[in-house]
C-alpha cells in the first residue's frame, strides 16, 4: 500500500471519479445522514438508556459474584460478566456517547460534555485527540496518530530502519495494555517528552497530572477496594485475578475492534497536502476509503460498540450508533454506483489481515512477499545485514529488493 | 454526576464520629465505583430517594377539558414543599429530547405529600401536548423546586380580586382549594373574575362553580366566544367595590399589562404571575441572525444568519474551545441559557428558554435571534 496521491492512475481507486461526482456523493450521504435526524427520538432514548441501565446492573452483579471468587465457578461468571460490562462500558457507550451521539437527548447525565468512562484515560483528553484529531484527519499520515500510534511503520513510504523489526511485539504489548497505551498516546508522551520545554510546559504538566489521577482512581477501584471488599471470604488475591483479566479482555477485544477499523489491507492513507481546501464530498470520500467494517452477528456488532460499522461511523460519527445497521446498505448502495470498493469481512480475517500488515511493514519493503520457504536462509541473511550493517547496505538491498518484486510482478502478468 | 453530599447539622461527639464515618463510608463507595459517582449506582435503584436531583414519578394523570389535564406527581423525598401560587420547573423526554416547563402547582400541600400541575396544551406545545396525551402513571419527570412570589399575602387581606384568564386559572386554584380545605372558616371575601374561550373550555369550571354554589367565593365567568375579551374599563362595573379589594392576576400579556396600567394609574394594590414563554425572533426568511452575548467574557458580538458563532465570535474576541470546526468533534460544544440558533447544516432551530442550558456545537450553529451563551 502507498498513499492515494503517489497511485498510478490505474490502482488509484478515485482516479474514475470527476470533481462533480466527488460533491454527488457528499449529497446523498448528507441525505442519508438527515433521514436518520429526522427519525431520531424516543425509540432511540430508550435504547440507550436501557443498555446504560443492564451495563451498570452486569456490572455490579458482577463485582457482587466476585466478592466470594475464591470459589472457581464464581470466578469464572464474576470474571466473565466484569470483561463484558467493560467492553460495553468502553464501547457501546462510552466511546459513543463521548462522541456527542447521544446530545441531542439534553439529559446531562447522558452527554459528552459529563462523561467520563471506565479508561485510563481522561475522557477530556480522548474527546480531543480521538474527536478532534482522529475523526478530523483520518488516515492522513502525519496528522492522524491513530495510524500505528505513532510507534510502528504504517505505510511502504515511511522509510525501513532495524527498529521497526520489533513493531509486532509493540503491537502485542499495546494489545495487551491498551488503555495505558491510548492515555499515552493522548498525552502525545512521545512528542512532549522529547524537549525540555515541552516537559516543562504548564499545560502538559496539567495534563500529565490530570491523566494520573484517572490512572489511580481506576487502579485504586479495580485493584485496591474490590479486592479489599473480597477479603471477608478470602477472596482478595482471585479478585485481583478477575479485575485484572477483566481488564486484559477489554483491552486485547478494543485493540482488536480498533485495528480493523483503519488497518487492513486495501483500507487508504493519505497524504497531509491532500486535505488542504478539502471539499465536504473530498471529506467523505476519504472517510469511505481510509474506513474497513466487519461482519458478523447482531451481537458481535453490539459488542464492537456498532464500530463494526466503522464506515458509517466515520462518515457520521454524530449518528447514533444503534442506527448505523439501518443505513450501512445505503451507504454500501453508494460505494457500488460510484465504483468504490467497501472492505467488510469477518472478525478473525480482518484481524488477521491487520495483522499482516503490521508483520509485512516491520520488515523492509517487499521482504515478504519475495521470501519462500526455499529462499528462507538467503533472506534472513540478508534481513541480517540490513539490520547490521548500516543505511548504506540497508538502502543498496532495498533497491535490489524492490526490483526483484517488480521483475516477478512483470513475470506474472 | 454530582458528587454526594452529606447533609447533616447538629453537632456533638455522637454525630461527629457517626459523621466521619458515614465519610468514609462514602469515600470508600466513590472509590468503588469511579468514575459514576455513588448517586449514579443509587440512582437505578431508587431515583426518588433523599440526595438525588428531584425528580417526581406520575401518579395520575386526569382530562379537565378536551386540552387540559391534570397530573399528579409524587415528588422525590428532597421536594421542599410550596406555597399555593408557586410554579416548577418540570423536565419532560419528548421524542428522547429533554424539554424543560414551568407549570404552576394547582394544590395546596397535600396529606399524600404528592403535588399537582394542571396543563392546557396549545397548538404546536410539544411538552404541553406531550403531557397532556401521553403522560401515563408511572413516568418519571424532573423537577425543580418550587418558585415564585405570586402567593397570597400572610395575613390574608380582606377582600380579594382574582382575575384569571384560560389557564391563567391555574395558579388560583392552587390558593383557593388550599383555602378551603381549612377547618376554619374563611373570613376573606373573594371574588373570581376568570375569562375563557367557552363554557366547556374553563379549566376547573365544575370546581369553580360548587365554590360559588356554596358561597365560597362570588364567580364571574366571561366567555369570549360570547362576551368578548375582558376589558379592564368594566372592571369598576362588574366589581363595584374594586377600590377595596388586593388583586392577584393571571392570565395572557395583553390582559396583564393592560391591568397593570389600570391599577397603577388608581394605585390600586396588584400581583400579577406572567407565564415564562419564550418568545423568539426566527425571522420570516430564515436568514436573519442577532446578537450572542457572553455571559463571562461580556462580550456582545453580531452573529448574521450564516455565519457559524464559534467565527462570528472568534472574530469578536472572544477565546472560544474549538475543534474540527464542521461538526464532527463536539470540542466546541457550549450551553445555550436562552435565545434560538439555527444548525447551518440542515437549517434545524434549536430553541433555549431562559434558564435552559441547551448544548450547542458553535462551529455549525448560527445565531437565529438574540442568544445568551455560558461562556
Amino acid at each position: 500500500m502507498t498513499v492515494i496521491q503517489k497511485k498510478s492512475e490505474s490502482t488509484n481507486p478515485v482516479a474514475h471519479l470527476s470533481p462533480e461526482e466527488i460533491e454527488r456523493i457528499g449529497v446523498e450521504l448528507d441525505a442519508i445522514r438527515q433521514s436518520i435526524l429526522d427519525t431520531r427520538g424516543e425509540a432511540d432514548a430508550a435504547y440507550i438508556r436501557k443498555v446504560i441501565d443492564a451495563q451498570r446492573k452486569l456490572e455490579l452483579a458482577s463485582r457482587a459474584v466476585l466478592l466470594a471468587s475464591v470459589f472457581p465457578p464464581a470466578w469464572v461468571l464474576g470474571t466473565a460478566g466484569l470483561s463484558v460490562a467493560k467492553i460495553i462500558e468502553n464501547m457501546e457507550i462510552g466511546h459513543n456517547v463521548m462522541h456527542g451521539q447521544w446530545d441531542w437527548m439534553r439529559d446531562p447525565k447522558i452527554h459528552s460534555t459529563t462523561w467520563e468512562w471506565d479508561n485510563a484515560t481522561p475522557a477530556e483528553q480522548w474527546k480531543h485527540s480521538h474527536n478532534e484529531l482522529h475523526h478530523t484527519y483520518t488516515n492522513v499520515i502525519g496528522k492522524d496518530n491513530d495510524l500505528g500510534y505513532g510507534i510502528m511503520r504504517v505505510d511502504e513510504d515511511q522509510r525501513w530502519i532495524p527498529m521497526y523489526l520489533a513493531q509486532p511485539l509493540w503491537n502485542f504489548i499495546n494489545a495487551c495494555f491498551f488503555e495505558y497505551g491510548i492515555a499515552a498516546y493522548d498525552l502525545e508522551l512521545g512528542k512532549n517528552l522529547a524537549s525540555e520545554k515541552r516537559r516543562q510546559s504548564p499545560e502538559f504538566k496539567a495534563r500529565y497530572q490530570q491523566t494520573l489521577k484517572k490512572i489511580r482512581s481506576q487502579a485504586k477501584k479495580d485493584y485496591v477496594v474490590h479486592p479489599l471488599l473480597s477479603l471477608p471470604t478470602g477472596s482478595l488475591l482471585p479478585t485481583l485475578a478477575a479485575n485484572f483479566t477483566a481488564n486484559l479482555a477489554r483491552n486485547l477485544w478494543t485493540h482488536s475492534v480498533i485495528m480493523c477499523g483503519h488497518f487492513p489491507e486495501g483500507v487508504e492513507t493519505f497524504e497531509r497536502s491532500s486535505i488542504e481546501g478539502e471539499t465536504r464530498g473530498d471529506w467523505y470520500l476519504r472517510q469511505m476509503l481510509g474506513s474497513a467494517n466487519i461482519s458478523g452477528s447482531k451481537t458481535m456488532h453490539f459488542m464492537t460498540g456498532n464500530l463494526s460499522h466503522q464506515i458509517e461511523h466515520h462518515l457520521f460519527p454524530d449518528l447514533p450508533s444503534n442506527r448505523y445497521a439501518e443505513i450501512a446498505p445505503q451507504v454500501q448502495d453508494v460505494f457500488q454506483r460510484y465504483g468504490l470498493s467497501y472492505h467488510v469481512a469477518p472478525l478473525p480475517q480482518q484481524v488477521a489481515s491487520a495483522w499482516h500488515k503490521v508483520v509485512r511493514l516491520s520488515l523492509p519493503n517487499d521482504f515478504l512477499s519475495l521470501t519462500t520457504v526455499k529462499n528462507a536462509p538467503q533472506q534472513l541473511k540478508l534481513l541480517w545485514a540490513m539490520t547490521t550493517k548500516g543505511p548504506k547496505v540497508r538502502r543498496a538491498a532495498q533497491a535490489r529488493l524492490t526490483q526483484q518484486a517488480r521483475r516477478a510482478k512483470v513475470a506474472a502478468a | 454526576m454530582t458528587p454526594v453530599v452529606l447533609m447533616r447539622t447538629s453537632g456533638g461527639p455522637d454525630t461527629f464520629r457517626s459523621r466521619t464515618l458515614r465519610d468514609r463510608l462514602v469515600r470508600v463507595a466513590e472509590a468503588a465505583v469511579t468514575p459514576l459517582v455513588p448517586a449514579d449506582v443509587l440512582d437505578i435503584f431508587d431515583p426518588l430517594r433523599s440526595g438525588a436531583d428531584l425528580r417526581g414519578r406520575i401518579v395520575s394523570v386526569t382530562a379537565e377539558t378536551a386540552d387540559s389535564a391534570t397530573i399528579l406527581v409524587k415528588p422525590g423525598k428532597d421536594w421542599a414543599g410550596h406555597v399555593p401560587g408557586q410554579y416548577l420547573r418540570v423536565g419532560v423526554d419528548v421524542d428522547g429530547v429533554r424539554l424543560w416547563r414551568t407549570y404552576s402547582l394547582t394544590h395546596g400541600p397535600r396529606a399524600d405529600r404528592c403535588i399537582s400541575i394542571t396543563i392546557k396544551a396549545i397548538p404546536d406545545g410539544k411538552v404541553s401536548n406531550h403531557l397532556v396525551r401521553h403522560a401515563q402513571a408511572g413516568q418519571l419527570l424532573h423537577l425543580g423546586q418550587a418558585e415564585g412570589d405570586f402567593v397570597l399575602s400572610d395575613p390574608m387581606p380582606d377582600k380579594l380580586l382574582l382575575v384569571t384568564a384560560g389557564s391563567g386559572v391555574t395558579p388560583v386554584i392552587g390558593m383557593l382549594r388550599n383555602l378551603f380545605s381549612k377547618a376554619a372558616p374563611l373570613a376573606t371575601d373573594i371574588v373570581l373574575l376568570h375569562s375563557a374561550l367557552s363554557r366547556s373550555e374553563v379549566i376547573f369550571g365544575e370546581e369553580l362553580r360548587r365554590y360559588a354554589e356554596e358561597g365560597r367565593l362570588r364567580l364571574v365567568e366571561l366567555h369570549t366566544d360570547t362576551d368578548g375579551m375582558l376589558d379592564v374599563a368594566d372592571l369598576d362595573q362588574i366589581v363595584p367595590d374594586l377600590a377595596s379589594r388586593t388583586t392577584y392576576a393571571c392570565g395572557p400579556v395583553g390582559l396583564l399589562d393592560a391591568l397593570e396600567a389600570h391599577h397603577t394609574e388608581r394605585e390600586l394594590p396588584l400581583h400579577i404571575e406572567r407565564f415564562r414563554t419564550a418568545v423568539v425572533a426566527t425571522g420570516e426568511d430564515g436568514q436573519s441572525g442577532g446578537s450572542v452575548t457572553f455571559a463571562k467574557s461580556g462580550i456582545t458580538v453580531e452573529g448574521d444568519g450564516s455565519t457559524p458563532i464559534l467565527d462570528a465570535a472568534e472574530a469578536g474576541g472572544v477565546l472560544m474551545p474549538s475543534g474540527c470546526r464542521m461538526g464532527v468533534c463536539f470540542g466546541c460544544v457550549l450551553p445555550l441559557r436562552e435565545g434560538v440558533v439555527r444548525d447551518l447544516r440542515n437549517g434545524a432551530l434549536t430553541v433555549a428558554a431562559p434558564g435552559d442550558g441547551v448544548a450547542i456545537q458553535t462551529c455549525i450553529s448560527a445565531a437565529a435571534g438574540a442568544c445568551h451563551i455560558d461562556h
